[in-house]
């Protein structure tokens, strides 16, 4: 068995990279497909969108739930994206990892911050 | 190379200066490149701005002040500011979204993946991003 830890692990090949490619794929597919659930929903009410029917689409427990997964699902999807930027444009690693810190913290702030306000309906 | 290689070798040409003012915009980019740039860009508009999206998201639907709040920020002196970052957005979002799709569409198709078919998928999804762009921000700015 070839050693792969420590300083002889390797972060290339087979399988790396391979799960966030395809999360990226099925995040994305989600969230396209929560889209079109308020989308429709939007279109379909009666009468002027105001304060009540707006805010009553998101109150439906389902909704909430969904809403949940769709805010979770953008958190990696976002995270992946940005890692692949800053991965493309900055070298120097000091700098490339406060980014990807920095990234990370405020995607996972924003998803609190959402998942508060879609639990205060 | 090895012990072995004793022939002296000719130093590789060095290309350091990658004339970011000179060559670089004489380049032409096919169309699938400025769909792919405007991917990235556009994904990374809305990182920057997702904490002003879900402000939005938290105006709107907390309760009914906060939606007339919300709503009469639009209005006003300074409203025609929100408007253009709220446009920006919409076609940050569709853009991705379209041309998202595409990409989908080349990991499920084989034939999807040929030089031309990649022009057109590119050109429907400049053409359909930006229409659909003009369509909502015409109700954006309330023109119907």
């Amino acid at each position: 068995m070839t050693v792969n830890f420590g300083t002889r692990r390797i972060v290339v090949g087979a399988h790396y990279g391979l799960r966030d490619w395809l999360a990226q794929r099925v995040t994305a597919a989600l969230m396209a497909i929560f889209t079109a659930i308020v989308l429709v929903q939007v279109l379909t009410t009666k009468g002027e969108l105001g304060y009540t029917q707006w805010a009553g689409i998101f109150a439906a427990q389902w909704m909430k739930v969904l809403t949940f997964i769709v805010i979770v699902a953008l958190l990696y999807h976002v995270w992946v994206g940005m890692r692949d930027i800053w991965m493309d444009y900055v070298k120097p690693v000091a700098v490339r990892l406060t980014l990807q810190v920095f990234s990370i913290a405020w995607l996972v702030g924003c998803a609190g911050w959402a998942i508060q306000v879609l639990w205060r309906l | 190379m090895t012990e072995l290689d004793t022939s002296p070798r000719a130093k590789r040409p060095e290309f350091r200066n990658i004339h970011a003012l000179s060559d670089l915009p004489s380049y032409r980019l096919p169309l699938a490149g400025v769909v792919s740039i405007l991917h990235r860009i556009s994904g990374a508009l809305m990182f920057v701005l997702l904490p002003f999206i879900i402000w939005m998201f938290d105006m709107s639907v907390s309760s009914e002040i906060s939606f007339a709040r919300f709503t009469r920020a639009f209005e006003g002196s300074g409203g025609w500011v929100l408007k253009l970052v709220v446009l920006a957005l919409i076609w940050a979002y569709l853009h991705h979204l379209i041309a998202g799709l595409r990409h989908l569409r080349m990991d499920m198709s084989h034939a999807a993946v040929s030089k031309e078919s990649g022009r057109r998928s590119a050109a429907v999804t400049l053409v359909l991003s930006v229409g659909l762009t003009l369509v909502l921000g015409a109700k954006l700015l309330g023109l119907y």
